[in-house]
């Protein structure tokens, strides 16, 4: 081998990074198509969603305080539980995950972008086309009020006559069209853009996380897109699908709904969980045991999921028979849930723990995600369901499970890659303040909800009188919801700060395992100038594995000193990673926002009922699909200059020219 | 504090946990009884749980704590080297959570299947004895109206049944999905036009059992309250027999002041008295009003100021219901009310 070593000619820095910057001034922001720039506007502004979302509560809480309190009318008490609900599930959760995945899964899989950067730039743009279109309802005196679930006929234009609704569907189908797109985005990068070496075997778990995810996000989110457009069709055309009188049924709209609205609970789960297989054995320095069970326990949740969408049409009138099935298939779905759980607890029983702000929001997930869960078996459990359905206790589990499971590991996440995002670390008394202020805020708010649930108060009640015993736990309730708010605040506020005048920590605080501690912090615009060769799951606790100048190909170098321009990134195998083909990937490009503004331009037609500004965005839309297929921007691949090299170039050695 | 005092406050805080006048945990009906029995079941086999995994958290905490970061097991390749993983996760993730829900299931289920009919129900009254019971509810935005079928009474957001007996409540809607929820008797469901649900009511002795709509309908939902009335069977009997009864001719002239007043206002577009009013039938029929213990939907009692308040100015007690305000005032509402008062 040593006689055909070759030693890699320095990377040409200078050409990679001016060629993987952005171009200058107004138009080149805008144009940005890189996957960093794009994960962290969907972090930055899902969390800014988060707060909105959160502010809404608060004043929910206010009004809840005491009985027949007068904070707010019930028009507005309605807007707000609905905007609440919209807003952290599908512009908050979702869009944040998708945030992590897009800036971290390219630098944990040795990539230098998404293999489809513009497609990625419009999900940006179509989600906040969708959550502009949205908020813009204020201004109209608009504001959705039909619940989150907008169950028909309610939502019809015989009882919601007003565009609140509209607004609602169209800027949330746009949201979910933002969605799909990242959706396939991730599910492309994880199988084509691993690095050498990375079979899938060795492939990270927040990976693996995200795989799952994407996949059910195609299989959950089209069927809503469909009942929207089929009730907005209802809305603006009356047809008559969810009309009883006219034949159709309302109950067409809840199966519609809940088939995406029950996996949609585990599309906000996984990822989270994917967070936490990254955050514990990083702050434990242990692998995660037992990882293909692991694996297999993702993709099973990401299978049973969608048989259990009716357990929450318990109360509908389906015959009992019926949902005993739908209860037992809630049951199936704790047990790949345990083996997840129980693999972190055992990387922390056999590890090194360290104290760290991603640990401690760690614990939280397990103490607060657990109690939720046993929670969500016994709502699962049909006769108990009939009583507790719609209730406090109902509120109470979900935000258990959603902060459990969706919250506290964002939270762990975003301590946790910070210094990656910023070469800095938040102030520690800050982060610990932010997570008792929230675990314990948290716990003080949602715990008296399942009493209030056996006493009898149900979800959306604008108000209630006194002497139903209910006083005592909201008043509990909604002091703790300003603790939690506090917290959230102060981490907030501390990342802020931190961005600029945080303390310098190095590019790997952690000494974690996974590709993306290998690069400077923040990472260069073309993440790996060498790119890595994998041998192994943990890559940075393997010694094999680092970028390794001495076992490249005549490829490998090409890719670390570019033509100047050529955006190059390398196409590896779906299964065991072997490089395949060497594509110039599309830059800088306008035509994702002009396509987003051509659509929102058809979606206020619609809205409006100006027809004739829909066939303009119709137009739009075209002109814009054309321009973006010119051939400046066709991905122009061509095989690597050693495809015939055999086998795995890590553990051939490569070197031949 | 002494730890005897301690446990009291415990215990109180506890019982205040359960009661209530829409406390699900203090069931006066078999199935509202049964499924507090499940809930308590679930809570001891929740609660077990629950402090297993906290305990083992915790133990692996502690474990973690103490192994110090240059313990050679953490740099070891295989990541199996521990058989306590192996169990952890086979016996916690798997075997554990298998025999708990598998123990779960078997209570669960039939104590569901035992809390009796429900569901979609066949049309008509067809297969019952003539002295059962059955109730037919239809929830409006924002009351209930409530009709014994053979019986020919329909009244409003009050449900009178024998206490001690079986009674079929055959629920469907007008306008939008409701859902009808009297917690100490029994679980929840939905109202849903275009379908007709079934739900069967035991009360075990008399009593009134408050309960509510729980499916978000619109602006008021919030106050549509309903209240089942459980009584002797006698007494029950003699309930229906005076609900059947037309209201006689106003025996004085001022409750037929008052009837002029009524019959000469809006009243009448939406509502009845003695089959005078709209075919249709919008608002509730007042035939036998003063009979019943509360207006506007349950939410008010039923005396003659909140009935003055109501006519007047629907909107200010119950926002979004649709009941406009009437402009009536001085001694003709005060006629009105009389005549109202008088409809027992």
């Amino acid at each position: 081998m040593s006689a055909e070593t070759t030693v890699l000619h320095e990377a040409d820095y200078a050409v990679l990074d001016r060629t993987w910057d952005r171009k200058p001034g107004l138009r080149g922001w805008l144009g940005q198509c890189n996957h960093k720039t794009v994960g962290l506007r969907f972090i930055v502004t899902s969390l800014f969603m988060f707060l909105l979302a959160g502010a809404l509560a608060l004043v929910m809480r206010m009004q809840l305080a005491v009985p027949e309190a007068n904070v707010t009318t019930p028009e507005v008490f309605n807007q707000l539980f609905t905007m609440h609900g919209t807003l952290m599930m599908f512009m908050f959760v979702v869009p944040m995950f998708e945030g992590l995945a897009i800036y971290f899964l390219p630098l944990q899989l040795g990539a230098r972008d998404m293999p489809l950067p513009r497609i990625n730039a419009f999900g940006y743009w179509a989600y906040v086309g969708g959550a502009g279109l949205l908020l813009t309802s204020i201004f109209f005196g608009a504001v959705p009020d039909g619940g989150w679930y907008a169950y028909v006929p309610l939502t019809t234009a015989e009882y919601s006559p007003g565009l609140n609704l509209d607004f609602w569907l169209l800027g949330v189908t746009f949201v979910e069209i933002s969605a799909i797109v990242a959706s396939i985005e991730i599910i492309v990068l994880i199988f084509r853009s691993r690095a050498p070496g990375m079979t899938l075997a060795r492939m990270p778990i927040f990976a693996w996380a995200n795989l799952v995810t994407s996949g059910m996000i195609l299989a959950a989110f089209p069927p809503l897109v469909a009942a929207s457009l089929l009730l907005e069709v209802e809305r603006k055309l009356g047809t008559a699908f969810f009309d009883a009188a006219r034949g159709g049924d309302p109950l067409l709209w809840q199966h519609l709904f809940w088939w995406f609205g029950h996996p949609e609970v585990y599309i906000q789960l996984l990822p989270g969980l994917g967070i936490l297989a990254a955050v514990i054995p990083a702050m434990t320095r242990r692998r995660l045991p037992l990882r293909w069970l692991v694996v297999g326990s993702f993709i099973a949740i990401g299978i049973v999921s969608f048989a259990l969408w009716v357990h929450h049409m318990y109360a509908t009138g389906i015959p009992t028979q019926a949902l005993q099935f739908f209860g037992a298939a809630s049951f199936m779905i704790t047990i790949p849930t345990a083996v997840i759980i129980f693999a972190y607890v055992g990387a922390v029983w056999t590890g090194h723990v360290r104290w760290t702000v991603p640990m401690l929001f760690a614990v939280a997930f397990l103490v607060v995600f657990i109690l939720g869960g046993i929670t969500g078996v016994m709502v699962a459990v049909v006769a108990f369901n009939w009583q507790i359905h719609d209730t406090y206790f109902v509120v109470a589990h979900f935000h258990y499970v959603l902060f459990g499971g969706s919250v506290f590991p964002i939270f762990a996440g975003l301590y946790y890659w910070f210094p990656k995002l910023t070469g800095r670390q938040p102030n520690r008394a800050a982060g610990l303040w932010a997570f008792w202020l929230m675990f314990i805020g948290f716990n003080v708010t949602f715990m008296p909800q399942h009493i209030l649930g056996f006493l009898g108060m149900t979800r959306r009640l604008w108000t209630y009188e006194a002497g139903l015993g209910w006083t005592i736990w909201n008043v509990i309730s909604s002091a703790g919801s300003g603790l939690l708010g506090l917290g959230v605040l102060i981490s907030v506020v501390a990342f802020a700060v931190a961005w600029r005048r945080g303390e310098p920590c190095g590019d790997d605080p952690w000494q974690a395992s996974s590709l993306e501690w290998s690069l400077p912090s923040p990472p260069p615009n073309e993440n790996f100038a060498h790119l890595p060769v994998v041998t192994d799951q943990e890559p940075r606790w393997d010694a094999g594995s680092r970028p390794h100048p001495h076992e490249t190909t005549a490829w490998y170098q090409e890719l670390a000193s570019p033509p100047e321009g050529q955006r190059e990134a390398v196409l590896t195998t779906v299964a065991d990673a072997r490089p395949q083909a060497i594509v110039v990937l599309p830059g800088h490009s306008l035509w994702p926002l002009w396509l987003t503004l051509a659509i929102l331009v058809g979606l206020v037609g619609v809205l409006f009922d100006l027809y004739v500004v829909a066939i303009v965005g119709l137009v739009g839309i075209f002109v814009t699909l054309v321009g973006w297929l010119l051939p400046d921007s066709l991905v122009d691949a061509r095989p690597a200059a050693d495809d015939d090299a055999p086998g795995d170039p890590a553990a051939t050695g490569g070197g031949r020219r | 504090m002494t730890r005897r005092a301690a446990a009291a406050a415990l215990l109180v805080t506890l019982l205040a946990g359960c009661a209530g006048p829409e406390a699900m945990l203090d069931p006066f009906g078999p199935s509202a009884r049964n499924t507090a029995l499940l809930w308590w079941i679930m809570f001891g086999m929740g609660t077990a749980v629950y402090v297993v995994v906290m305990v083992l958290v915790v133990l692996a905490f502690r474990r973690g704590r103490r192994r110090p970061a240059d313990d050679p097991a953490l740099a070891a390749r295989d990541e199996d080297t521990s058989p306590v993983n192996r169990r952890l996760m086979i016996f916690g993730g798997i075997v554990g959570p298998a025999l708990v829900l598998l123990v779960l299931n078997v209570i669960s289920v039939p104590m569901g299947m035992a809390v009796g009919d429900r569901g979609a129900s066949a049309e008509g009254v067809e297969g019952f004895a003539e002295e059962d019971v059955v109730v037919n509810v239809t929830a409006e935005l924002f009351w209930w109206r409530v009709e014994y079928p053979g019986r020919d009474v329909i009244t409003a957001n009050e449900i009178h049944i024998p206490a001690g007996e079986q009674v079929r409540v055959r629920l469907t809607s007008q306008d939008v999905i409701h859902s009808f929820w009297v917690p100490k008797l029994a679980g929840k469901i939905d109202a849903t036009p275009g379908h007709t649900t079934e739900l069967v009511l035991e009360a075990d002795e008399p009593g009134r059992y408050r309960g509510r709509c729980t499916e978000f309908c619109g602006l008021a939902h919030a106050q549509m309250i309903i209240h089942v009335v459980a009584q002797e069977r006698a007494e029950f009997d003699a309930w229906v027999e005076h609900q059947q009864q037309p209201q006689p001719q106003p025996p004085t002239e001022r409750l037929e002041e008052g009837r002029q007043v009524f019959f000469g206002s809006s009243c009448v577009y939406c509502h009845t008295v003695d089959g005078h009013g709209p075919p249709n039938q919008i608002g509730p029929d007042l035939t036998h009003l003063a009979s019943r213990e509360t207006i506007a939907g349950g939410i008010l009692p039923n005396n003659r100021g909140n009935l003055a308040g109501w006519i007047v100015d629907p909107q200010a007690q119950k926002p979004g219901n649709l009941m406009p305000g009437t402009q009536i005032a001085g001694e003709e509402l005060d006629a009105l009310l009389d005549y109202l008062e008088s409809l027992e």
